[in-house]
């Protein structure tokens, strides 16, 4: 990437919220309180969510806003709350795991970049946007049009994701809700 | 002047990294989750950097499904740890040992 290409509209967005997303990641992994970890986690996905608006996925980074970091967190945000880990219970494990961990995780990078940056690849230009039928891919117009066409295959895992999810609501409503008075010595 | 692919793969994998890192030194289950969606994110970045190299909507399409997995296994999981948390008082992954052989 030349100079001009960063110092370009889109350059300048990537960089920053790419900074973002791996400051705030790497706060999410480091940080002790729960809680402001959470919160680094909410930074994170709108940093992401930055990054889908900059691929020209508009439908998707607002998903991304509302579903993860609005529903998911809160619910994360809620269980830290209800079990008061606050402040307690939160040391990381032992120094020769953590530094066995890190170790690992880095020679993990190292692999997957050493497929990618070090076999010094030309940089791959991304073409003009997607269309679909006319509308741009990333808009909700296209994404409706992939979604729904019943002569692709999502439509089919479609309906069946929203049996998974009622699936979900039912195993969560058994698992986190009250016993019984009958069942509790059992439970 | 776009920003080229190789960019956005080299993010991702940097944060999939550091998901990784998350899972493996974190004793807590909630923050071991945090982790798992830093990794679930850092491959819905790729799908659809991908997806938009290829010209296909189906990068998208994947992601939206990632999404909603995401969301049931989260539902179930922190459902899980409450049920854990009435029975035990103690969320820590190195005490819940109670299926070691």
């Amino acid at each position: 990437m030349t100079l001009q290409a960063i110092l370009s509209g889109q350059g300048l967005m990537f960089l920053f919220f790419a900074a973002a997303a791996i400051a705030s990641g790497l706060l999410v992994v480091i940080l002790q309180n729960p809680l402001r970890a959470a919160l680094s986690l909410v930074i994170n996905l709108f940093s992401v969510a930055g990054l889908y608006l900059s691929l020209n996925a508009y439908f998707l980074a607002t998903v991304q806003v509302i579903v993860y970091a609005g529903a998911i967190m809160v619910l994360f945000l809620f269980v830290i709350m209800l079990l008061n880990m606050g402040q307690a219970n939160m040391h990381t494990s032992y120094r020769g795991v953590r530094t066995v961990a890190a170790f690992a995780s880095a020679v993990g990078l190292g692999g997957l970049m050493s497929a990618v940056a070090i076999k010094g690849q030309p940089a791959v230009m991304l073409p003009a946007e997607t269309m679909v039928n006319g509308s741009t891919a990333g808009s909700v117009e296209g994404v409706g049009k992939v979604l729904y066409n019943p002569s692709l295959p999502w439509l089919f895992a479609f309906e069946w994701t929203s049996f998974l999810l009622l699936v979900a609501v039912i195993g969560a409503v058994v698992l986190a809700g009250k016993r019984q008075q009958s069942s509790e010595g059992k439970a | 002047m776009s920003v080229p692919l190789n960019y956005y793969i080299v993010l991702s994998m940097v944060l999939f990294a550091l998901g990784i890192a998350g899972v493996t030194t974190r004793r807590n289950p909630i923050l071991i989750f945090m982790s798992i969606e830093l990794m679930l994110n850092a491959v819905n970045l790729s799908l659809i950097a991908f997806g938009r190299y290829l010209g296909d909507a189906g990068g998208q399409m994947l992601t939206i499904f990632v999404m909603a997995v995401a969301a049931a296994e989260v539902s179930v999981g922190l459902g899980i740890l409450i049920a854990i948390f009435r029975t035990k008082d103690n969320v820590d992954v190195d005490v819940l040992n109670g299926l070691k052989g």
